[in-house]
């Protein structure tokens, strides 16, 4: 079992997609390993959808090569529609049909024979817990439950790979976190790419993050490690009773400080101090206000939130262009 | 195959389902019986269904596009469109899976005539081959008037859209033969060719002409492929 964990299941080289002469997704390359759960993260319009339909084979690449499960999607559409189960952004679903009825044409079509359409039909109606409402019409069920019909639909076939254009949106804060553990579990079984703009969401289910950005990848890594290498330019904050200029200047000549910027609270200096990545400078700093003879009230490196990771890296990325 | 009819047995259950399927064909019947009794009310009365079977020409240049303008149209305003496309199954089978559904639809529109035709064999004693030829004749019109409905329904996420582009193709197909007499030389030959209600006149008759059912067959063939590819080009869009 050990070699298959690391098993491609999702192969993306070099995946550029135009809608006319707009570049949607340019040059995205990137694997999934078997069992993993991949975040794809973005604002709107970055071309996270678009990835995810050419994944599916909805729709084709205008060049680039995308393999799922060793399958080419353009040459072996059918093999790779086999193997994917899809939640479309906006959830797929016939108004006019029971749950039960609906999971049973799907599982038809993808040819699951009346066995295992039985079996799994009942196991995702526990799974995604809508035993109650198997009989219900799906025009009258909630959004959150059409959201986790569009879930239950999606891994009825046992597909290996798991593609959800985001999974939470729209659905109340309690259905969230039950669909997130929910995706969760599912990782390991399946492999999973699910596509969010919520950037808790991705630290809280992903094991990796590609950030997408006007259709190209900005970051691509761990979320912890992310705001690890972000921190490249490590922040450390310090509070500091003293002569405010002879504080920045001192705190500047300190070997590996690159930036020091202070914002005033009446006699004591909140000064935020940046440093080359790797070196933490918290004992040359407490040791300089102590040898100085200052107060040294807090000293506490910064961990960039997601959050502030996905502006910088945005942000540097229309600078640029 | 099996996909196909997967599809085709969905549909018509939804059809079945709704009350549009049961309207459609009380119109049908209100009309088509209108129609009988006024052909065999003259002063020469005529122990034949020709009376009903070519003015169902217009009917169902009408009824067609609102039979099939759910089919793709809807499924591409809900999204479902996008399930369809990304499951295992072929293109040409979606659209072969609504296409034998719509049949399904038009052929139980026909049901409800068939006591026209046990009174006229009550009170009469009607040649039994015109009738055949004549129902022979309606399907396959019918076939052609959905295959041009389905395509229209692919066109767009629109319904209404969808009915009224059908119904505007499927009227000028009709009359289009009038013009024959005004466009000369080949054209003449071409336009009465194409007027999908020209072909139907001898099956009224009784005449069976390998020549019209294979311009049924050709012609929806044709649109139906149409249909496939309108369905591909949205993945290139």
């Amino acid at each position: 079992m050990q070699d298959t964990t690391t098993t491609p299941m999702i192969e993306v080289t070099n995946l550029t997609k135009y809608y006319g002469d707009f570049p949607a997704v340019e040059n995205l390359s990137f694997t999934v390993n078997k069992g993993e759960i991949l975040g794809f993260l973005g604002p709107n319009a970055a071309g996270k959808t678009t990835t995810m339909r050419v994944l599916t084979g909805f729709m084709p690449p205008t060049s680039g090569t995308v393999k799922i499960a060793g399958f080419d999607v353009i040459d072996q559409s059918l093999e790779v529609r086999r193997h994917i189960g899809y939640l479309p952004e906006t959830v797929p679903l016939y108004t006019d049909m029971s749950i039960l009825e609906y999971l049973d044409f799907m599982g038809q079509l993808r040819g699951m024979d009346r066995q295992w359409r039985t079996r799994r039909i009942s196991e995702v109606i526990d799974i995604c817990r809508l035993g109650e409402y198997r009989s219900s019409l799906i025009g009258k069920l909630s959004k959150g439950f059409r959201q986790r019909v569009g879930i239950a639909q999606a891994v009825l076939h046992e597909p290996e790979v798991l593609i959800m254009d985001e999974p939470t949106i729209g659905i109340d804060p309690i259905q969230v976190v039950e669909t997130r553990n929910l995706i969760k579990s599912f990782g390991g079984e399946h492999t999973i790419i699910l596509s969010t703009h919520i950037l808790p969401e991705v630290s809280m289910v992903c094991e990796r993050v590609i950030i997408i950005h006007e259709g190209q990848v900005v970051a691509m890594d761990r979320p912890d490690n992310l705001s690890e290498r972000l921190r490249g330019t490590e922040r450390i904050e310090a509070d500091i009773r003293g002569p405010s200029a002879q504080v920045m200047s001192a705190l500047r000549d300190i070997p590996g400080v690159q930036e020091v910027t202070r914002t005033d609270r009446e006699d004591v200096g909140i000064y935020n101090i940046e440093t080359s990545s790797g070196a933490d400078l918290r004992e040359q700093i407490s040791n300089l206000v102590h040898d100085r003879g200052w107060g040294l009230l807090r000293l506490q490196p910064i961990q960039m939130s997601l959050e502030e990771i996905f502006l910088r890296l945005t942000a540097t990325e229309s600078d640029t262009t | 195959m099996k996909n196909t009819l997967v599809i085709a047995w969905k549909e018509t259950r939804t059809y079945f389902a709704s009350p549009m399927a049961y309207i459609v064909m009380a119109v049908y019947a209100a009309l088509a019986a209108y129609y009988f009794v006024t052909s065999i009310s003259g002063v020469l009365p005529e122990a034949t269904v020709r009376g009903y079977i070519i003015p169902t020409t217009f009917i169902f240049t009408l009824l067609s596009p609102i039979i099939t303008m759910r089919l793709l149209a809807e499924e591409q305003k809900m999204g479902t469109l996008e399930l369809l496309m990304t499951s295992p199954v072929r293109d040409y089978e979606i659209v072969m899976g609504k296409f034998l559904a719509s049949m399904a639809s038009l052929i139980s529109l026909l049901i409800p005539t068939v006591y026209l035709v046990v009174l006229l064999m009550w009170f009469a004693t009607p040649d039994t081959g015109p009738i055949l030829s004549g129902y022979l004749g309606i399907i396959l019109f019918g076939m052609a008037t959905l295959s041009v409905g389905l395509f229209a329904s692919s066109l767009s996420g629109n319904q209404i859209v969808a009915a009224v582009v059908a119904m505007g193709i499927l009227l000028l197909l009709s009359i289009i033969d009038l013009a024959s007499t005004y466009v000369g030389g080949i054209f003449t030959e071409l336009v009465l060719e194409i007027s999908i209600t020209t072909h139907l006149e001898s099956f009224a008759r009784g005449v069976i002409d390998t020549h019209d059912i294979i311009f049924y067959i050709i012609f929806t063939t044709f649109m139906l492929f149409l249909t496939v590819r309108s369905l591909e080009s949205r993945r290139w869009r």
